[in-house]
């Protein structure tokens, strides 16, 4: 009971057996079918539509096209909402575009009795277009004469941002005497989250007003969003967000929840459903930014950081979505993890191209920056002759830093731990040496990676949660929250921090798991692995506010100061732990007493100004099959720093989802376009998300520390255990074979291609060198 | 939801045919794997299907008297696998159509389905051209049988006759008996996945299992259609088990076969697996056989 132990997931019966209420399980009988009509082109403008074929299909209800919204840009980020103008999104498109962006551009949609005839209607719309040549690169992009995509930007720069620290500028500090300079270039890839539940919302009208039901991360920023784009007081808007099936930040974006809305509204509020296809959701929806850093360091013989310089470029694809922040939160991520000593000078772009937007993805930008940066810190060691390992271990932060750029503090640390864990678990010493001097045609090789996470999003944007306590009459309660189950396990753990405040079993606390807008409590959502952290504080205040109601009731009716009054196990005792009052009785009594009659409930906000740093390392054996450019994880371990762990076994899942991630990332998946910027394998058969059967065990281990600013002493988890695989598979082969891969993934082809240049491969024969 | 005007449940061959003539429009389908698959895409939406699914007549696995296996098309992957004929006389088939997909795919997906579909990338298919199988195929104008090789006619295209049927995949007792084979798939993922290049072997070693009396070898995604690799197994012949053998074989095969560059794999990189698993797949039947290669 409490924190700390592993306590079954309060949905887990639902889950598993079926009886848990998705989007779609909640549609109405008589819900019309959405379908909306894609662009085919990636870069232009729609000239004219012909509607005449669709709208003879039998079944069809309402066509609208992008000539038919209303001319409102609104943004579409899941990020609290800045009152401060120049810190808000970029409102940058339209419920239905004219000016077509990306390839599948949303330029108008059918309304139909059912997905057959909304699909047949789509299918004979004829759209003509004025077209543009597409841009796919961030150098087509940035090309002098390149077509805006946006007239707001012309030069298709949606953002530059610079950072300075040091004594020196960097090619100054680089220049002095005795210093080493590696240099490298790392390239990430566009990849798209694959949650299981695609998009989905239903939307309708009732009383004059707009209910959208949807699968979101957010929902209180779809309310102002709907409101937003359809250009109505938000107060008309109420978004329901039952159960979900996965969303790691493509549902941290309102993606088609406006668009709905608005529908229902042409069809005079009936229910309409609108449900993105799987092919949909790879190109149409959100995908994490491809990136490529420059990276250049000035290294002692004796591995001390002297100036470090990175310059990245984010290809943000037709809309700016999340934007800037995502390259930002890189740069950041490079400036925190390691130190140097005179000079760090840090340049971030975001470009826009005609390839599908770049949003939130699990990370935030901090799985690309240590891609890249991990690759490059196994490259200094190699072009030193030093321990990756001790190379980190000198240069790495420490207790006690303060970011100059936010004022984050490190709060606490076991990252060193973590790395000393990992490295005495995957046996490092040994099969750095066993591995150093290998031949033949299959080799093996170490390599491992650590990193640093924010928790949250303080002070970048507002940190705000609430929650809501309610006393039943047999002593048991609600909660409810703002803050969203999306399969994290979120439910679970503010049961435990509830109960364990409240000093009740947690059988005696039932969490609302749905939102509705109308009655939750506020909180922004599931983001940043913010919820433990930021929506756990309200969750504390709250259940010590409850707590103490509870105790002053009960110590008016005992006749006893409160002062000498405590609540466990669900009964209120003196201070030695002697049961004087069963809370049920607390409760009859609260409810049903002719003297005193009140509702014992506590409804509280805790507006968070702080953050800390969660801590990681992984360590990854491969065995690398040269010939055919395979990659087999013989071995493969996450360390985690995350604080105190609020229920070890759920901390383990985590870590265990994060991981399959990265090693997607690390060697197979890639979201590819042709030149016109067309969609090549927008398909769980073409994009190679892993399966079971190529997937290691996975091994979580943690290092728990105490977070002094967490509301239990934790801090972030949900993201990071995604980040540092892809890096440790890259050095681990690297290690394995002296080839430095520099862009993901490690796919077979490149790593033959790659091979082969080094000499690895040679045409014809056995000999393997 | 599917788009689909009506579906019509053949009661037989002869009825599927005769629907089949009656409707140029109709498509026939089976276990519907692939089928369904572009209906939802739109490419044969609203069409009627003439469904085969299920006849008895197509559904068994049976020796004739004079040997020949023959295998009903309508047979779902699993079941070949499962069958004890196909262990017992060409077991590098049942591997082979094993690792088609994921067992979802396999309880639905019909062996002769893999081939009418016409793929290059066909699990069944290279196993099956290395056993010299022979396609029996049943249309209004009675039936007519056609080497498999020559059935491939390019990408997605076979020599099926309007309101044809496949009826029958035979393989001749002389074309198994004595063999063994191996099939590599080569795809980026262990499972739910599409061959980046399949390589099938079937080796008949001479008696002192010293040499090697006859090879075949064939390849699915190295050409628009899966191949044989003739002038490869010519070379093999009479050889020696040595390493000289897996590199003769491995760069011959290279030479014949014609893989094209997309985005799914540059042609260089196929190459580099016809030549690698060439020699994997013959190292791994020669063993099957008993052989030793270097002895």
């Amino acid at each position: 009971m409490g924190i700390g132990t592993s306590i079954n997931r309060v949905d887990a019966y639902e889950k598993v057996t079926g009886s848990a209420r998705y989007t779609d399980d909640l549609r109405p009988k008589n819900c019309l079918v959405a379908k909306v009509v894609r662009s085919t082109i990636a870069n232009g403008l729609v000239k004219s539509f012909d509607l005449s074929q669709a709208l003879q299909v039998p079944g069809v209800v309402k066509i609208v096209t992008c000539f038919d919204v209303p001319d409102i840009q609104f943004p579409t980020p899941g990020h609290p909402w800045s009152v401060e103008e120049a810190h808000q999104d970029v409102a940058d498109r339209k419920l239905l575009n004219r000016r077509v962006r990306i390839y599948g551009d949303d330029i108008a949609a059918v309304v139909a009795e059912d997905e057959v005839a909304a699909a047949r209607a789509a299918r004979l719309i004829q759209v003509e277009y004025e077209e543009y040549p597409a841009i796919t690169t961030v150098e087509q992009a940035m090309a002098p004469g390149a077509t805006p995509i946006h007239a707001e930007k012309p030069d298709n720069v949606l953002a530059h941002t610079s950072f300075r620290q040091g004594a020196l500028p960097f090619d100054q500090a680089a220049a002095q005497p005795g210093l080493k300079l590696v240099e490298g270039v790392y390239q990430t890839q566009t990849v798209q989250h694959c949650h299981i539940e695609a998009p989905v919302s239903w939307a309708y009208q009732e009383k004059g007003r707009i209910v959208v039901v949807t699968s979101t991360q957010i929902p209180h920023i779809v309310r102002r969003v709907v409101g937003q784009a359809l250009g109505i007081p938000w107060g008309r808007v109420r978004v329901i967000k039952p159960y979900i099936g996965g969303g790691f930040g493509n549902k941290q974006e309102v993606l088609y929840e406006p668009l709905n809305a608005f529908l229902t509204l042409q069809v005079g509020g009936r229910p309409v459903k609108l449900e993105l296809t799987r092919e949909e959701t790879f190109t149409c929806t959100r995908v994490r930014h491809a990136i490529r850093f420059a990276l250049r360091t000035a290294v002692t013989p004796e591995g001390e950081l002297v100036a470090r310089k990175c310059v990245a470029h984010s290809n943000q694809g037709g809309y700016a979505s999340h934007g800037h922040s995502i390259v930002a939160n890189a740069v950041n991520g490079y400036r925190h993890l390691y130190r140097e000593r005179d000079a760090l000078e840090l340049d971030a772009y975001t470009v826009y191209t005609n390839l599908s937007s770049g949003g939130a993805m699990r990370g935030y930008g901090i799985p690309q920056i240590d891609f890249a940066m991990e690759a490059h810190m196994d490259d200094i060691a190699q072009a030193l002759g030093l321990d990756p390992v001790e190379l980190r271990l000198k240069n790495c932060m420490r207790l006690g830093y303060v970011d100059p750029g936010t004022g984050i503090t490190c709060h606490s640390t076991g990252l060193e731990a973590c790395i000393r864990q990992g490295q005495q678990a995957i046996g490092w010493e040994e099969k750095r040496r066993a591995y150093a001097h290998q031949t033949g045609p299959v080799r093996r090789g170490v390599g491992m990676a650590i990193f640093s996470y924010k928790t949250g999003v303080y002070p970048i944007s507002l940190e705000t949660a609430s929650a809501r306590l309610v006393l039943n009459q047999d002593g048991s309660c609600q909660l409810q929250l703002g803050a969203t189950e999306i399969g994290q396990g979120a439910d679970t753990v503010f049961t435990q921090m509830a109960a364990q405040t409240i000093g009740v079993p947690e059988e005696l606390v039932q969490i609302v798991s749905f939102q509705d807008t109308d009655t939750a409590p506020f909180d922004t959502g599931a983001y940043a692995s913010r919820q433990t952290y930021v929506s756990g504080m309200a969750v504390k205040k709250t259940a010590e506010v409850f707590r103490s109601r509870l105790l002053e009731y009960a110590a008016w009716l005992l006749r006893r100061p409160q002062a000498e009054l405590d609540i466990q196990k669900g009964q209120v005792t003196d201070l030695e732990g002697v049961p004087l009052l069963p809370l049920e009785e607390l409760a009859m009594n609260a409810f049903y007493s002719l003297e005193r009659s009140v509702h014992i409930t506590a409804e509280e906000t805790y507006h968070c100004k702080q953050n800390t740093f969660a801590f990681g390392a992984c360590f990854a054996e491969v065995e690398v099959d040269i010939p055919v450019g395979k990659v087999q994880v013989l071995n493969i371990l996450n360390v985690h720093d995350s604080g105190v762990l609020i229920n070890p076994k759920l901390a383990e899942a985590q870590v265990h989802g994060g991981m399959s991630m990265g090693l997607g990332y690390a060697l197979s998946e890639q979201l590819l376009f042709d030149q016109n910027a067309r969609p090549l394998n927008g398909n769980f058969l073409d994009y190679k998300l892993p399966t079971a059967l190529d997937t290691p065990e996975l091994q979580a281990q943690f290092v728990q520390t105490w977070d002094p600013t967490g509301p239990y002493g934790n801090k972030a988890l949900g993201e990071p255990p995604a980040i540092p695989p892809a890096p440790a598979i890259r050095n681990a082969v690297l290690h394995a074979t002296g080839v430095a891969v520099n862009s993901l993934p490690l796919n077979p082809q490149k790593l033959v291609e790659q091979f082969m240049a080094a000499g690895l491969i040679s045409e014809g024969g056995t000999e393997h060198v | 939801m599917y788009d689909l005007e009506r579906i019509y449940r053949a009661k037989g061959v002869a009825d599927a045919i005769a629907a089949l003539e009656r409707d140029p429009r109709a498509v026939v389908i089976c276990g519907g794997s692939d089928v369904l698959i572009r209906i939802r895409e739109g490419k044969l939406a609203g069409r009627p299907l003439v469904s085969i699914h299920g006849l008895p007549e197509l559904s068994e696995i049976r020796l004739e008297p004079d040997g020949t296996l023959v295998i009903g098309p309508a047979v779902p992957f699993a079941q070949v696998t499962g069958h004890p004929l196909i262990q017992r006389l060409v077991p590098a088939l049942g591997e082979a159509v094993d690792q088609a997909g994921g067992p979802q795919l396999r309880n639905v997906g019909t062996i002769g389905g893999n081939v009418c579909n016409g793929a290059t990338s066909a699990d069944s298919a290279p196993t099956l051209l290395t056993l010299n199988a022979v396609v029996e195929l049943t249309g209004p104008q009675g039936v007519r049988r056609a080497p498999l090789a020559e059935f491939y006619l390019g990408p997605g295209r076979v020599d099926l006759h309007p309101a044809e049927l496949c009826t029958a995949i035979r393989i001749a007792r002389a074309d198994y008996e004595g063999f063994f084979g191996h099939y590599i798939k080569y795809a980026q993922r262990n499972a739910m996945d599409i061959a980046t290049l399949g390589c099938a072997v079937h080796v008949k070693l001479n008696p002192e299992k010293t040499a090697v009396e006859a090879l075949r070898l064939a390849f699915g995604v190295a050409a628009p259609t899966p191949i044989r690799c003739h002038g490869a197994e010519a070379q093999a012949a009479d050889h020696r088990l040595d390493g000289v053998l897996l590199d003769l074989v491995g760069n011959a095969a290279a030479a014949e076969v014609n893989p094209r560059t997309s985005w799914r794999a540059s042609r260089e990189f196929r190459l580099q697996l016809v030549r690698e698993l060439s020699r994997r797949a013959l190292a791994e039947a020669v063993r099957r056989a008993g052989g030793v290669l270097d002895a």
